[in-house]
């Protein structure tokens, strides 16, 4: 298909006795907010480290703009344009916002085995900490040690630094995790804004804002993409309805059908 | 003007009269104690770029200390005696010049940590702290096993370097020449922990993983961080020779590893004075304490032991009161 | 061909100590994912507390029982003053600490025994030498130190595989917060794990105290090749230890025999001998590094 970015042909990998990903094949679309659910366990967060390269799938491929990545080492993979963002919010606590977004820069421009300037005053970063900062309204904040942001303002940021290579698709790993309703706001609005810049395959337990965002829906279950649709679709099929919506958050399932 | 700032004012000034010093309260051998610090001060802060800002901890850095030092020895010694250091496969002489003989350790140095960088980066963790520290030994035997430059013995330096407008055999002369060196490796760490490369390596320090999925080839990064620090070791190595005027695998062993890794501790981890401050503190603790009572060590390990327990800060942290890692 | 066998005996002793080490060893890194190095000194302990003993009663089998003990309840309480609170330390301050405690035993030995060092006889009963292949005499103390290698081998095998505390360090080793949800008393685990591996260290110690001098840092010479059996056979894992030590022990020792040799067939003696002494002293550390290239977590890393 021409206007798949990323692809996977049947993916599997196994833990021990545990099948973790099942013959997964999986289609995101350019410029598609794809979203990735599935009950507890179901191994959404292996798939995306095997889509990052974090993990070595045991059998399968992956492909993403256009050729084959599966044996592409993890650094090479974000320098194509896959940026990911984690679960438990993995920005550097030590820096500050600045300093976070960077290296983040610094990453997508050149090497940096540059050892005499200071960072901060390298023209390629210096141009971009500003646009960087304010995509994810952390301009006040630039000072700021990472530790020192609320739990939403690290979630900003840990996108924004995702975003700072310019990706062409972004794995985003549950960013509602944790985050009180204030910041539930702020995110689904960021998210939105982005949804027109850059590709996004999105995991989330959140399911109203799966449903708010996304264009398609997978749904994995025990490792298997049990079915792959639009919303409305997802919400009235039959298999995902007793796998999954029928036993947890039934109140999205029953209303609509 | 901060107590960081006069913190280290304080100490440059204090280091530049110390042989004034030494001559008013008629105690030469401070001037020799001091060279000894400031030597073992480089060691200390080529550490730390790797530890406190790499985050990479290895327990074999003496080994670099020791190649550096051996480096200079066995070619200067040769070149006193005129007698060729290699026959084969091409012939290489002997020499007396610290101008070619430094850059040389500084050189070979540079390439023992290549080797062992590669090898040990491979792993993490418990992993990177025994290989270090078995490559270390392997060096150590390797040294201990050359008879031919003394082997377990070690072996003597005749004379020191020469160095064309320096006396390098003048005690105060040979101290100055030393400030300077840390001096400008201090400068030169500074300009770097802050540069691109700086950043790369502390980003490492904290989340290797992250940087990796941020675009970062980590293990080049982390390789050539070792690799300087393994180079700085080795300049110092080339000191330490004509300071004592004298080498043994004892340079090598892991306690000496041990012991510049307690330097870095206990001045303050992830900082540039913190090393000099720790250096200094350990040789002249060991200095007065040997003067009560031969087993010191006696002390000195459980201080050490509390040290780690309640005081993790180091001298620097508790004197300047800043919280480190940035140079 | 009798020097062949003959060494390969030794490098079977050699292997036996390392293992006896590095037992104890891989199991607290495994376990309480704490770096060690004092490891050495409860070596050292158990050497000296034997060999005191052994003089002092005139009977090895006495030493033995003072050293084994000595050196277990020293490494319990060491776990409970120091180690227990470096086990949520990064591995930094797990190094520096026990950096110092090696620095303090190495001390207090040289403050108690002095700084000569100490020589153990060979006890009367296996001063002998006993034929195991017709015509290779060998030394039946070596023979008696491989055969209790063995049995402690045997026995940590039933111990982990048949009775209820031993299963419990194995569900430990290879999931922590698990063991603890199954209801297992961790710190007390921990402690007699610790324990555990003491008590063979100094078992290794007061075994080695007839063949070696016993010494003030005596323990570190072989803690670092117990790093190297580590390394190789893969952290936490006990096999590993069993396979690691057995291959560094016999590398080390025919290294030393036969490389000589080897390089007599090539180069002038003189010239051989020194390459091969290099050479010899450095081979355990090159088998590190090639199992690094081929394996970096070890020939049989214990999960995963």
């Amino acid at each position: 298909m021409a206007d798949t970015l990323l692809a996977t042909r049947s993916l599997s990998k196994r833990f021990g006795a545990v099948q973790a990903t099942k013959d997964l094949t999986l289609e995101v679309a350019h410029g598609e907010l794809h979203a990735l659910i599935g009950p507890n366990g179901a191994g959404k967060t292996t798939v995306l480290n095997q889509l990052s390269g974090e993990l070595t799938p045991d059998r399968g491929r992956i492909y993403f703009d256009g050729r084959s990545i599966t044996n592409l080492r993890v650094h090479k993979r974000a320098q194509m344009g896959l940026a990911r963002s984690y679960q438990i919010t993995s920005v550097f606590d030590h820096l500050t916002v600045r300093e976070n977004l960077s290296l983040a820069i610094q990453a997508h421009n050149g090497h940096s085995f540059r050892f005499w300037r200071r960072a901060g005053d390298d023209p390629l970063i210096r141009g971009a900490i500003d646009p960087a900062m304010a995509r994810v309204g952390l301009e006040q904040r630039s000072r700021v040690p990472a530790a020192n942001l609320s739990h939403g303002e690290r979630r900003q940021l840990e996108v924004g630094m995702a975003l700072c290579g310019r990706p062409k698709m972004l794995l985003l790993d549950e960013p509602y995790a944790g985050m009180g309703p204030g910041g539930t706001v702020e995110l689904t609005k960021l998210i939105r804004r982005l949804k027109s810049e850059v590709t996004i395959l999105l995991v989330e337990h959140d399911m109203g804002a799966v449903f708010s965002l996304a264009d398609r829906i997978t749904v994995l279950v025990y490792g298997q993409a049990i079915a792959s649709g639009s919303p409305e679709a997802i919400r009235c099929d039959r298999a995902v309805r007793q796998a999954y919506l029928g036993e947890g958050d039934n109140h999205h399932g029953n209303a609509a059908c | 003007m901060n107590r960081k700032t006069l913190a280290i004012t304080g100490g440059a000034i204090l280091l530049l009269v110390l042989p004034l010093l030494a001559a008013l309260l008629d105690e030469p051998y401070l001037v020799t104690l001091f060279s000894r610090i400031l030597i073992y001060a480089l060691a200390a802060v080529s550490l730390d770029l790797m530890l406190g800002f790499g985050g990479m901890v290895s327990l074999g850095h003496a080994a670099f200390f020791g190649v550096g030092a051996y480096a200079v020895c066995i070619l200067s010694v040769h070149g006193f005696e005129g007698t060729p250091v290699l026959t084969w496969p091409f012939t290489v002489g002997g020499h007396e010049s610290a101008l070619l003989l430094w850059p040389l350790a500084v050189l070979l140095a540079a390439l023992a940590a290549a080797v062992i960088g590669a090898l040990s980066l491979r792993t993490s963790g418990m992993h990177f702290i025994m290989i270090t520290l078995a490559f270390a030994q392997m060096l150590y035997y390797f040294f201990v096993s050359l008879e031919t430059y003394g082997g377990d013995d070690g072996m003597s330096l005749f004379a020191r370097n020469t160095m064309p407008g320096v006396d390098l055999a003048d005690d105060r002369q040979f101290y100055y020449l030393c400030l300077a060196v840390l001096a400008t490796f201090l400068f030169l760490a500074h300009r770097l922990v802050n540069s691109r490369f700086g950043m790369v390596v502390r980003g490492c320090k904290e989340n290797e993983r992250r940087m990796k999925t941020l675009g970062f080839p980590t293990f080049r990064y982390r390789l050539v961080c070792f690799v300087i620090a393994g180079a700085g070791a080795g300049l110092a190595g080339a000191l330490i020779t004509n300071q004592t005027e004298y080498v043994s695998p004892g340079l090598l062993h892991w306690t000496r590893s041990g012991e510049i890794l307690v330097m870095v501790l206990l001045g303050g981890m992830g900082t540039l004075f913190g090393p000099v401050l720790g250096a200094a503190a350990l040789l002249l603790m060991e200095e007065m304490l040997s003067i009560y009572t031969e087993h010191w060590m006696i002390y000195l390990g459980p201080f050490l032991i509390l040290v780690v327990l309640f005081a993790k800060r180091g001298i620097y942290g508790w004197i300047a009161g800043g919280t480190g890692n940035h140079g | 061909m009798l020097l062949f066998v003959e060494q390969i005996l030794n490098g079977l002793q050699l292997g036996i100590m390392l293992f006896l080490m590095s037992a104890g060893l891989t199991l607290v890194f495994g376990i309480m994912q704490v770096i060690n190095l004092a490891h050495g000194s409860f070596y050292m302990i158990g050497a000296y507390v034997g060999a005191t003993v052994t003089a002092q009663t005139g009977s090895f089998v006495l030493g033995c029982l003072a050293a084994l003990p000595a050196a277990a309840l020293t490494g319990m309480v060491v776990e409970i003053l120091v180690l227990r609170r470096l086990y949520e330390r990064d591995h930094l301050d797990q190094v520096l600490a026990t950096f110092g405690l090696i620095m303090f035993f190495n001390e207090l030995t040289r403050i108690v025994w002095g700084r000569q060092p100490l020589f153990m006889d060979v006890p009367a009963w296996l001063a002998g030498s006993v034929e195991l292949i017709p015509g290779v005499p060998y030394p039946s103390y070596r023979i008696a130190v491989i055969a209790v290698g063995i049995l402690v081998g045997v026995l940590l095998y039933l111990l982990f595989t048949r009775t209820r505390t031993g299963m419990q360090i194995r569900a430990g080793a290879s999931n922590r917060e698990m063991a603890g949800a199954l209801g297992v008393n961790i710190r007390l685990l921990y402690t007699l794990v610790f324990g555990l591996g003491t008590l063979l260290a100094g078992l290794a110690g007061v075994m080695a105290g007839p063949i070696l001098a016993v010494e003030s840092g005596m323990g570190e010479s072989i803690l670092i090749l117990t790093f190297v059996v580590i390394v190789i056979g893969g952290i936490g894992s006990i096999r590993g230890a069993l396979a690691g030590a057995l291959l560094v022990g016999l590398v080390d020792t025919l290294g030393r025999a036969f490389l000589p040799l080897l390089l007599r067939l090539f180069f002038s003696p003189a010239y051989a001998d020194g390459v091969a002494a290099s050479l010899a002293s450095m081979s355990v550390y090159l088998l590190m590094a090639a199992v690094l290239v081929w394996r970096p977590r070890g020939l049989l890393p214990a999960h995963g």
